[in-house]
Formats: structure tokens, sequence, C-alpha cells
């Protein structure tokens, strides 16, 4: 395992959000996590990256995360792409690129996946269309080298032609770096993940194959809501 | 018990001037002036510990109050008229301010309130008309009732000084209790809550302000009474900031903390001005000495003097501080 | 048409001022969430170290002295009172304030509270014709120093890798850290350049007023607030159009509409600004 979670625990305003989420993330492939909505997949995801203040344990390739900031996790090979994708507005892409480049980057890998990038390489971020920002947000992140990705929602409200292209990218990415992903898009999930790790109400609902989660209707309407 | 323990102190405090110790003109001019700052800083509590705003211009009602009524009195009104007109137009005041600042939240918010309050501090520095006396201030020159004159009489302005504090955490109280001070009290946890509910935490905030405001103006106005004139420092944003030191001091939020920070402030600024200049360098300035404290208060006494009990064992327990 | 010229140099001279105090709040609220009272302090230091160090060198040089003791103090402040409150803004806010008053009064203890003569370098004494109106030069040297700062403030932010993050924390600090970036460095660090600007406004202000006295800062520091609101918490232009803004403004009505009422305009300036764009100009 890339990546164990051990009982974490998150309280955020005098709510107890995840209690005793406890899961694990292969070292190689794509790792979904999944759940209906407010189940606590980003909260999960801040967690583990220090945004959100949690109790548990954490062990990030056996070492231990606690007490590390969020900026040592990042630095430490975790790369993070949040929900929402939160380009800086106000910066070109390049500008934003050339902040999030940490040490020897790959920009001719986020070029040749996301070509868009290049051509709008002065424009201003915040003038991008959702799909293009959504592109600027894993670029960003995959120019560095990383150990494991955490990626929360990257196609949420793209377009489906924008949808293809951002999976592809994510494919490409996930056979070289173990990704963990948050996905409310199940097309998207059968085509990528391995693994998949459900929560409901703050706690892990279920773990198995992605493939044997999605080929049974039953499970997957109980798990993660109708109409999917 | 309780209940009736907040009333049995106040009788304690009414009784006071009997006592030996305590009838020299001087100390009864002293304890009133802590009495009003208590009520100042307990009204003040209203917009910072229960309400959540920041406000830096706290000091214009308190001035409006005070200058006002000295204004007005000169003029020929007499004293309830005068203090009638004051009160209302700190209203008045409050609301058109606070309609405007509370247009912008958190910092912003604090910044606009200092930015009007410094209006008044200008007109009261500018001597409009002669009103104000500027650098000099404001001397009641007559219309002060009998009762209230000369040294005999210091007593009355001591029981003037705490009727005005019992009327203020009398106010704090029922509004606290009622179900607009819950609200003001979940717009302090999380105003988003409360717009989620359906209710517009603008109009509930306009309100605190407007009665914070009014408090203020009235305590202006038991001030001029029981020193004899209003001063330009009054309508200083250093007088705010001083207001927030002792509400800080005292325990934001709580019953009696912040009425307890204001009277203690106001002594020990007076007895250090009074006794500190001996000391040697910046231990001679008052405000050198309470500020030191205060900066300390709250790093290492969060919740004031309402919860020393609290933090102070919890200090002597464990000796360093645990890194979250 | 002179006195047009002279309270249009004049009010600009005082814009400067304005705007060397504001650049540095602005950056530091708009990086760090904190509304610093004790920016008025930072001044104060820089003001009074020039004054004391022009006792041994050129009063140029002196002003450098008081850069440094800005800066210093600046920093000081940071790594010590207002780190360990990191993301408590009331608690931060609450210290800066205490740290004024305290300030205020060591400086009154140390060097008096009433006003001391200010060095004046001999080359600001002068006058300068400008269409006709004689416009003191000292003028002139406030402008010029406000002038570099701002230029070289916004090649330090376009063209530097601390730029670049100081501008994305602005807009969201906590995706700055998400990227791997240690944020609280830059704080320090406009911190830093905060103590700087004020410390040099400081010098200017006591060369301008021929004075320094321990309130010199925090006079200054209202209108600063001002100016930060009005123009936008974060954004140097914005703070240095307010600035001119209020400046010219204050400075044409006290002389047109009587002392004072220059400075109520500009409290009813920035309550039109809340109301039209409660952002303040820099954000639409």
């Amino acid at each position: 395992m890339i990546l164990d979670v051990h009982e974490l625990d998150v309280h955020l305003s005098g709510l107890h959000i995840l209690q005793g989420v406890s899961f694990g993330v292969a070292p190689s492939g794509v790792t979904a996590l999944l759940g209906r909505n407010g189940a606590g997949k980003t909260t999960t995801m801040r967690a583990l990256v220090g945004l959100n203040p949690g109790t548990g344990r954490v062990l990030f390739d056996g070492a231990d995360l606690a007490g590390k900031r969020t900026h040592e996790r990042v630095q430490a090979g975790l790369g993070y792409v949040p929900e929402d994708r939160c380009v800086f507005a106000g910066l070109t892409v390049t500008e934003n690129l050339r902040l999030a480049a940490r040490g020897e980057t790959d920009l001719d890998l986020v070029y040749n996946l996301f070509p868009e990038l290049l051509k709008r390489g002065q424009q201003q971020a915040g003038s991008l269309s959702g799909g293009q920002q959504q592109m600027l947000a894993l670029g960003r992140v995959l120019q560095n080298r990383n150990r494991l990705l955490l990626v929360d929602e990257p196609t949420k409200g793209l377009a489906p032609k924008v949808v293809t292209e951002v999976a592809e990218a994510l494919e490409r990415v996930g056979a070289t770096v173990p990704v963990l992903l948050v996905e409310q898009n199940l097309a998207v999930v059968r085509r990528l993940a391995g693994t998949a790790v459900v929560l409901a109400a703050g706690s892990v609902a279920w773990t198995g194959d992605a493939t044997h989660l999605l080929g049974d209707a039953e499970l997957t309407t109980s798990l993660l809501g109708v109409g999917r | 018990m309780r209940r009736w323990l907040p009333w049995g102190l106040a009788l304690v405090l009414a009784l006071l001037p009997f006592g030996q110790a305590f009838n020299a003109p001087g100390t009864l001019n002293l304890l009133a002036l802590c009495l009003v700052f208590a009520g100042l800083a307990a009204g003040y509590d209203l917009l910072f510990g229960r309400t959540g705003l920041l406000s830096f211009g706290h000091a214009l009602y308190f001035a409006i109050g005070a200058y006002l009524t000295v204004i007005l009195m000169n003029h020929g009104f007499a004293l309830p008229v005068a203090a009638l007109l004051a009160i209302l137009s700190g209203v008045v005041v409050a609301a058109l301010l606070g309609a405007v600042a509370l247009r912008v939240d958190g910092i912003a918010f604090s910044m606009v309130t200092l930015a009007f309050a410094q209006v008044g501090a200008i007109i009261v520095a500018r001597d409009p008309g002669g009103l104000t006396g500027g650098e000099e201030g404001a001397t009641i020159a007559k219309g002060m009732p009998d009762a209230l004159v000369g040294v005999v009489n210091t007593v009355n302005l001591y029981w003037l000084a705490l009727a005005y504090l019992v009327v203020v955490l009398v106010v704090l109280h029922r509004v606290g209790r009622s179900p607009a001070g819950r609200v003001l009290s979940a717009i302090r946890d999380d105003a988003r809550r409360v717009g989620v509910l359906g209710l517009s935490p603008y109009r509930y905030k306009l309100m605190s302000f407007v009665l914070a405001g009014a408090l203020a103006a009235l305590g202006g106005t038991v001030y001029v009474l029981v020193v004899g004139g209003a001063s330009p420092h009054l309508a200083s944003s250093d007088l705010t900031l001083t207001l927030l030191v002792m509400v800080v001091l005292g325990g934001p939020g709580s019953r009696f903390g912040p009425a307890l920070g204001g009277a203690l402030f106001t002594f020990l600024d007076y007895q250090l001005t009074d006794y500190a200049t001996d000391l040697p360098g910046p231990l001679a300035q008052p405000m050198f000495v309470l500020g030191v404290v205060f900066i300390l208060a709250v790093y290492f006494f969060p919740g004031g003097l309402a919860r020393i009990g609290v933090t102070l064992p919890g200090w002597l327990r464990r000796p360093a501080r645990q890194e979250a | 048409m002179s006195t047009i010229v002279l309270l249009a140099v004049t009010g600009l001279g005082l814009a400067a001022l304005y705007f060397l105090v504001a650049s540095g709040l602005s950056l530091v609220f708009g990086l760090a969430d904190v509304l610093n009272f004790a920016h008025g302090l930072f001044l104060s230091v820089g003001a009074y170290a020039t004054w004391w160090a022009a006792d041994f060198m050129p009063v140029e040089a002196a002003v450098l002295v008081g850069v440094a003791a800005g800066v210093a103090t600046a920093v000081l402040v940071e790594l010590i009172l207002i780190r360990p409150l990191y993301r408590r803004t009331i608690e931060q806010v609450l210290v800066t304030v205490g740290l004024s008053l305290a300030g205020v009064a060591l400086l009154q203890s140390v060097f008096g509270a009433d006003p001391r003569p200010f060095p004046r370098p001999t080359w600001v004494e002068g006058v300068v014709p400008v269409f006709g109106a004689r416009i003191p030069a000292d003028r002139f040297l406030l402008i010029g120093a406000a002038l570099l700062v701002f230029v070289a403030l916004a090649a330090f932010l376009r063209y530097t890798r601390y730029g670049l993050i100081v501008r994305a924390g602005v807009e969201n600090r906590e995706m700055v850290t998400a990227l791997g970036i240690d944020v609280r460095k830059a704080f320090t660090l406009v911190f830093a350049i905060g103590g700087a600007a004020a410390a040099l406004a400081g010098s200017l202000a006591g060369i301008y007023f021929t004075t320094v006295s321990p309130g010199t800062g925090g006079s200054l520091l209202i209108f600063a607030f001002i100016v930060v609101v009005i123009g936008g918490m974060g954004s140097v232009p914005g703070s240095a159009v307010a600035a001119i803004l209020v400046a010219l403004l204050q400075q044409f009505v006290n002389y047109y509409g009587g002392s004072g009422a220059g400075d109520v305009c500009v409290v009813a300036l920035l309550a039109v600004v809340l109301l039209w764009r409660p952002k303040g100009l820099a954000k639409a």
C-alpha cells in the first residue's frame, strides 16, 4: 500500500464528519473513493493533504504524516488536485504552472496531454473555460514527480467531450503514478478504477473491486444512490 | 440562589459609600468612573462578544451622548430633555452608519467603523461654532440638578453610575435570553447558518449595533455628569481600543467579564497614572503596562478573567504548550 | 491657477505617504488576513530611528537606518507575535492593537510626548516653480519616493518567485500551500516589505511635517485604512489609485471647504464606494 489510512477522524465546526475511516491505496493504478453527496469524500481528501485537521494514523509510503503541514506533505510527493479546480484567476496559465513547479519538472508531459495549455500560456487563468481550467489544475500537479495523486472530482461540471479528454489523461497518468480519485461519473470510474472504496455517513461502507461493484446494480444503488 | 447573587452584589455596591474606607469624594468619583466604564465595556461586548462584530468606532456613540448632553444643557435644556435627545441622536447615527458599515463583513467592517468614528473625532477637534471646545473640551456650565452638585453629593453620582451599569447588564441579560439574542450568538458562531435558516443576519446585526450605540450614548450622558464635562479623548479611536482591551481582559461574551474588565482597567489606569511616575522607563507609562498585560492575556488567558478559573490551572499543570 | 497647482502637488505628496503606508497594510491583509494596527508603530519606529541616526550621519543615510529599523520591527512582530496565532484572525488583530497602545507609550517614555524637530536634507528646502506656482521641493521628494516604491513593488510582484506566491496567496492562500509552498515564509516577507515602506513613510512624514511625535503613525494609519478599503484589499495598484483619490479630495476640500471638511468628505467617499462596490475599486 502506498497510502494507509487508519481510523481517520475529522471534526469541522462542531460536527463529527469523518468517523474512523480506514482504507488503503494500492501502489499502482487508480483507486476510486466513492459515496453519495455529503458522505465525506472531499473531507477525506482534504484531511489527507492536511487541509482539514484530523486525528488517526495516515502512513504515506510507510512514513507517518502526523504533524506534517500541507506543504510538507505535498513536497513529500503527494500531488493534490482539489475539487472546483482552484486555479489562480489573476495569474496567467504559465504563471500557474511555474508557481506549482517543484524541483525537476516535466512540462513536456503536460503540454503533450493538454496542448491547449501551451497555446494559451499568456492568457489569464480566470478567462479559461471550465474544461481548460481543469486541465491547468491537473497540469500544475502532473508536471512534478509525485508518488501519489489525490484527484477530487476532476470531471465535475464539464462537457462530455472534455470529460473524455480528462479521463484519457488520467488513464495515462495512472499507468505510472498511483491515483486516489473521487469521482461521481461512474462511466469514468468504470474506465479507470481497479479498486473502489465507498464512504457512507463518514465511514467506509464497502471496499473491493470496482468492476464488481459497478456490475452489481443492486449494490451500486444501495451504496451510491439511485439513478447512477 | 444564583439568581439573586447579582442583585446581592449590586446591593453591596450600592451600600459601599456608607463604608468608611470608600466615602471620600475622590474615591467615590474614581469608583463611579469605574462603574461607567464597566457599563460601557459591557455594552461594547454586545457587539464584540455576543454578535461577533469587531467595531472600532464605538467611541463615536459614547462621544455623541457625552458632547450633546453638555452642549444641550449649556443651551438651556433641562437634563432629562438633553439626555433624551443625546441618546436619540446616538440611536439615529448608529442606525444610519450601521446600515452602511454592515454591508461589508469581518475586518472591512472594522475599518469602516473606524473611519466613521474618525469623523466624530474630527468634528470634536475642529470645534464647530465653539460648541465642542476643541482641544479644551466642553464643561457643563449650567443646568446641573442640585442633587448632583458639590462634594457632598458625589455619592449621588456614584449611585447614578451604578444604576447605569445595572441598566446595561439587565438589558444585555434580557437580550441574551430572548429569541433575538440566540440569533445573535448564532451569527457570531456562523453567519452563513443563520442565513440558511431564512433569517437575515443583516437585520439582527443592525439591531445589535443600534442597541449598543444607544447604551454607549447613555453612558456618555452619565459620564459627563460624573466628570462634569467632555474631552476630545472620548471621541478618539484609542477609546474604542481601550474598550476592546477591557472586554478581552474581562472575557468576551461572558455575563460579567466585560464589566469586570472595564472597572478593573479604569481603576488600574488611574492608579498607575498616580503612582507609576516614579517607576523607571516605560513602566511609568500606564498604557505600556496595560498594553503588555493585554498582549500576554490574549496569548495565555483566552477568555479573560471570566475563564481564568479554567485557563490558569491549565497553565500550572502543563508548563509547555503542545503543538496541535 | 497657481493655488490649484500647489494644492494638487501637495495632495500628491500626501498621497505618496498614504500609498507607502497603505500598500504594506494591503498586502499584509490580502495575504495573511491580518489587520495590522501595529503598522503605525512601524512608521513611528522608522521616523524615530532616522531622527536618532541623523546625529551621526547625513539625513539620506539616516533614512536607510530608519527603514532597516522598520523592517527589523516588522519581522520580529510577525515571527514572535503574529505567527503563533496563525489563522486566529481576531486574536491577531487584538495583539496588534495591544502592540500599538504599548508601542506608542514606549516611544513616549523614550523620546517624550512632545513633537521633536525632524532633520531635513538641505536640498528639499528650496521651492520649484511649476506653472507659476512655487512648490516646496519636499513634495517632489515624497512623490518620487512613492513612485520608486510603486515600481519596485510592481516588479517584485510580477517578476519574482515570491511575488508570484504573494499574488497567488492573496487570491487563495490555502491552494498555495496545497501546491507544496510554505506560504508563511511569504507572510514574513510581506511584513518586512510593509515595515520598510511604512518606515520610509515615517521618515518622509517627518521631513514633510518637519516634526515627529509618537502619535504620527496613528493619525496616518486611519487614512491608510480608508485607502486600503477603497482600493481593494491586497491590491497594490488599487492602493495607489485610492491614495491619490483620497489625498486630492482631502487637500482640495480642506482648502476650499474649511479645515476638516476634506477629512469628512474622505469618509463620505468611503461610504459611497462601499455602497457601490463593497470589495473596493480593484475588485469588480
